[in-house]
């Protein structure tokens, strides 16, 4: 192989390197007006009136739309059903465009000013008087669920979204519990995080009065997604009749799958004035309205025997949607969490408890894990507390209860106990590995050695598994998904043996202009500069389900790899008539077709232009060489792997830092290296971010109190070490290349790493617990809480 | 009421009539489109749209467009010199420093003012001179590397690159 396997640097570095990226807000388009929303202040506020006059007679302005005049509009849809646990459908309240009667967060949109320029626009949009009644808001997701709590909606006047629970049957579970000799129990919140893709999200509307087409811009990870979505379910316009592209997205972690109001207000606007529109977010914008990840608010208990043998997990979580259901949020805290709960271990009795709530806050979705990380927390955190109060050593204790290695085609796949089976894994050699990076004999002695200087070091441990490449469609169907999660991809030979690839997967830092090409170019034996990749246009691109859930390469690299076969398949038939032999003898290798045992070929290129020039060719075949793909996957993929992080905490300060961070990750087979290595530093970064630093804040009326980057502590270059990361392969059994998905696995393991870490460094305190984030502030206080330190 | 104003932006003299609030972004952004320039926030704590005035790193976002009147402005756009990446552009190409490259341009700009100050910079002098860039994509790991690897081609330095993080396709390198 040239390319597969390889480092090979990115062809799209270029235009990144030198400006030329195309992000949706350097677009401008003829005539283009600008959008700015009115927003509400208030979490939670009956609107009485809403003034538009002095606006509207602003110079520059166009028009002022507001929740009236979209009343007829369908909301924005959720994407995916979670049924109560007695059978009742999930509450699903409409999400409208614009508020009309009350606004249910802070930042809910209560009209749209559209001007000549964007400054115009602002202006103007403090013109709109609206008069608000202000209520009572709940926040926080325990509070909304108490009685007497104010409502979110009139739908859920209890503000229950939904229940749901999964896992072996609880009676069996708590009698687990009744014979266990020691039982772990955490009590803790899994903060709300805000993604934060430094891109801020933008949207162009365009209604095209001459031909009657709209073209939507948008900063998506999945523009087709965001098509159906919009015409099927809010416009109700034809699809036929809609473009969406997703140009350059500057990082998306989940925040940009979803169906957001501006994108159908600026389509819906465009038509009513005619003209383009844009809207972007200012970054205060983005903390209110992009959704949110996270807000788990968890009780979890696990079950050993002496001996340290896990016989049971139970765990119930208060899942905070908040104040509307974003288009996939409910799969997030069930489907994506509650069954991943089995983790690396052969615990044989796992039962997950899920109440989901809604609340006067920002809708909460998926981001970068989602739910995976979650119930990695849990696991790994109960894990390393159980260690420390058995006083066993936390590898030992991970070590016996690994799910023996098994590859998936010798060995059978493991089937847990919350609905999933483990493709392949060998679980002990990860974290092996990341043991003897880490020294971690030599690390204890240190460590002895350090404290009895009166310093805090520790070490925390976390080995994870992770459900990637979304997702065999009947099996989503099934749990409540109202989408297909297979993806398509349409390879077309040019004739002169170039190749264009069109696929539904949408890079918006991953580098699949890279990573795809590797493939095709490999396997038709044809340099790289040959391949080009497009994507983000539904206009080219026929179909796709977009990038998220670490599945671009598993599954829409195996749609690629299909057409790819087509394309060889049918070069098979062109290259044995011109070779006069039978197709059978044909062979196709390092972009020849030969006949096998002779030295006679033909080349891609040949054979390319016959296809094209069908002068003397195969009777019947079809000119050409054309073809799309589906690929619906077998099973989900599963990566795992083992982080270790290793921690300093100043006692005068209370302040972590982060020392080292050793990742040892197994991804299946990988194409390309540095791409990988990327995506793992890039996810570690963001999982120490929600163990050190970060966290959504909300006050007592509901204003979010850290909204901006002032405020909301994201990990700076100095605040992390150089990462040391190394990697296994265990091959995904069940796709043509091998490949499990790598753009979560960083943010999933490392979060309770370093929690862990932290709690290891506190151990001479005697606690047993920390609130994540763990700032400096709190940890300052666990040390001088009996009066000076240790 | 716009105000007429001179700007040297990549070599090139503007002349044009802005309004006093005009921010510097806004101007390079909009007026001459040099879209490379970014906007990733409202409290200047991004560093996207970071450039050079007078040589020095300036986040663009924090500087009206009158104040830079009679000044050189150097933005991404001029770095590269007829389609040849400027050292620090290739360094990172070469070492991965960027993913989906909407923090990039800020953060070549910081190291270019790095670089001209302090020629061999040790990693904690890069960590800390980057500190106001923000990037969510990179974890910073292979930013760093890449302004390692545009000192060694610039100047011979000697900063050694980091050694430590390495994904391969074999099975585990156990060696290293
Ligand atoms: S735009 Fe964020 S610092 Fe200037
Ligand atoms: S590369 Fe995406 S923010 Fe830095």
């Amino acid at each position: 192989m040239t390319y597969i396997g390889k480092s090979v640097k990115r062809v799209e570095d270029k235009r990144f390197l030198t400006g030329k990226g195309k992000y949706t807000d350097d677009i401008v388009l003829p005539g283009m007006t600008h959008a700015y929303m009115v927003r509400s202040p208030h979490a939670h506020a009956r609107i009485l009136n809403v003034n538009t006059n002095k606006a509207e007679e602003h110079p520059g302005v166009i028009a002022v739309f507001t929740g009236k005049d979209v009343a007829e509009v369908n909301g924005v849809p959720c994407g995916w059903q979670v049924d109560f646990k007695n059978g009742d459908t999930m509450k699903e309240p409409p999400h409208k465009l614009l508020v009309a009667d009350k606004a249910r967060h802070m930042g809910d949109a209560v009209a749209m000013v559209i001007a000549e320029d964007y400054a115009t626009a602002k202006d103007a949009a403090e013109l709109v008087v609206v008069d608000y009644e202000p209520l009572p808001s709940v926040t926080n997701a325990v509070d909304a669920l108490k009685s007497g709590a104010p409502s979110v909606h009139d739908e859920a006047p209890d503000n229950r979204c939904f229940d749901w629970e999964l896992g072996t049957d609880k009676a069996v579970v708590d009698a687990a519990f009744e014979k266990a000799h020691h039982i772990t129990t955490l009590e803790y919140k899994n903060q709300r995080l805000v993604p934060n893709a430094i891109e801020p999200r933008s949207a162009i509307g365009h209604y095209d009065d001459t031909n009657e087409r709209y073209t939507l811009y948008t900063s998506s990870q999945n523009p087709h997604l965001i098509r159906l979505l919009l015409c099927a379910f809010v416009l109700g316009i034809p699809e036929h009749k809609v473009r969406v592209v997703s140009p350059d997205v500057g990082g998306g972690f989940g925040s940009k799958i979803f169906h957001y109001t501006e994108e159908a207000l600026v389509i819906w606007a465009s038509n009513q004035i005619k003209r383009p529109i844009k809207w972007t977010a200012e970054r205060s914008e983005s903390f209110l309205t992009d959704a949110h990840g996270r807000d788990h608010t968890t009780k979890a208990e696990m079950a050993f025997d002496a001996d340290g043998n896990i016989l049971a997990l139970r765990a119930k979580t208060i899942a905070n949607m908040g104040a509307y259901l974003s288009t996939f949020a409910p799969a997030v805290p069930t489907w994506l969490y509650g069954t991943l709960l089995q983790g690396l271990y052969t615990t044989p009795a796992v039962h997950v408890d899920v109440t989901a709530v809604f609340t006067h806050t920002t809708a909460v979705d998926a981001y970068r894990g989602a739910g995976r990380p979650e119930a990695t927390y849990l696991l790994e955190r109960l894990i390393d507390t159980a260690a420390l109060e058995m006083k066993m050593d936390p590898v030992e204790l991970r070590r016996k209860n690994f799910i023996p290695a098994f590859d998936g085609i010798e060995q059978e796949g493991y089937t847990t106990q919350v609905a999933l089976q483990y493709d392949s894994g060998n679980y002990q050699r990860v974290l092996d590995r990341a043991l003897e990076m880490v020294g971690y004999k030599n690390f204890r002695r240190e460590q002895e050695k350090a404290r009895q200087e009166g310093r805090l070091l520790g070490i925390g441990f976390s080995t994870y598994i992770e459900a990637c490449g979304i997702a065999p469609s009947a099996v989503v169907g099934a749990l409540g998904a109202r989408a297909g999660l297979f993806e398509s991809a349409h390879v077309r030979v040019h004739p002169t043996g170039k190749v264009s690839v069109y696929t539904g997967a949408h890079s918006h830092g991953q580098g699949h202009e890279t990573t795809f090409a590797q493939v095709v170019a490999d396997k038709f034996g044809i340099p790289l500069e040959d391949v080009i990749l497009e994507h983000g246009d539904s206009d080219s691109v026929a179909f796709g389900m977009g990038t998220y859930g670490s599945r671009s390469l598993a599954v829409g690299g195996s749609a690629i790899v299909k057409s790819v076969e087509k394309v060889i398949n049918k070069g098979t038939k062109i290259a044995a008539h011109m070779l006069e032999a039978s197709e059978a003898d044909i062979e196709f290798a390092e972009g020849k077709w030969s006949v096998k045992g002779t030295d006679k070929s033909v080349g891609f290129g040949d054979v390319s232009l016959t296809a094209y020039v069908p002068h003397n060719y195969p009777e019947g075949l079809e000119p050409g060489m054309d073809f799309s793909s589906f690929y619906d996957p077998a099973n989900f993929t599963y990566p795992f792997g083992a982080h270790i992080a290793v921690v300093e905490i100043d006692k005068e300060t209370g302040k972590t830092k982060l020392e080292r961070f050793i990742a040892v990750d197994d991804v299946g087979n990988i194409i390309n290296p540095m791409i990988v290595e990327g995506q793992i530093h890039g996810g570690v970064a963001q999982g120490v971010g929600q163990a050190l630093f970060e966290g959504a804040i909300y006050d007592e009326s509901g204003t979010l109190m850290n909204g901006s980057y002032m405020d909301y502590t994201m990990p700076r270059a100095d605040d992390l070490p150089s990462f040391e990361v190394d990697n296994a392969v265990t091959p995904c059994p069940h796709n043509p290349l091998g490949v499990k998905g790598a753009g979560e696995a960083g943010c999933i393991g490392s979060t309770p790493a370093v929690v862990n870490a932290v709690m290891d460094a506190l151990a001479p305190y005697g606690i047993h617990d920390v609130k994540m984030p763990t700032t400096s502030e709190r940890v300052w206080n666990i040390i001088h809480a009996n009066g000076n330190g240790v | 009421m716009k105000i007429p104003i001179t700007i040297t932006v990549n070599g090139k003299k503007h002349q044009a009539e802005v309004e006093a609030r005009t921010l510097l972004v806004y101007f390079l952004r909009e007026n001459l489109r040099l879209t490379g320039t970014h906007v990733g926030c409202d409290t200047s704590g991004c560093g996207a749209c970071t450039v050079l005035l007078n040589g020095k790193a300036l986040k663009s976002c924090t500087m009206l467009a009158v104040q830079a009147n009679g000044h050189e402005v150097t933005t991404i756009e001029g770095m590269s010199t007829n389609g040849t990446l400027h050292p620090i552009q290739d360094g990172f190409h070469q070492k991965h420093g960027l993913q989906c490259g909407f923090c990039t341009p800020g953060m070549v700009m910081t190291a270019a003012d790095l670089l001209s100050k302090n020629a061999n910079p040790t990693e904690d002098e890069i960590r800390h001179a980057l500190e106001g860039n923000l990037c969510r994509c990179t974890g910073y790991h292979n930013i760093v590397a890449s302004i390692q690897h545009a000192a060694r081609a610039m100047n011979g330095a000697s900063t050694t690159e980091l050694p430590k993080s390495k994904v391969t396709t074999g099975e585990l390198s156990m060696s290293e």
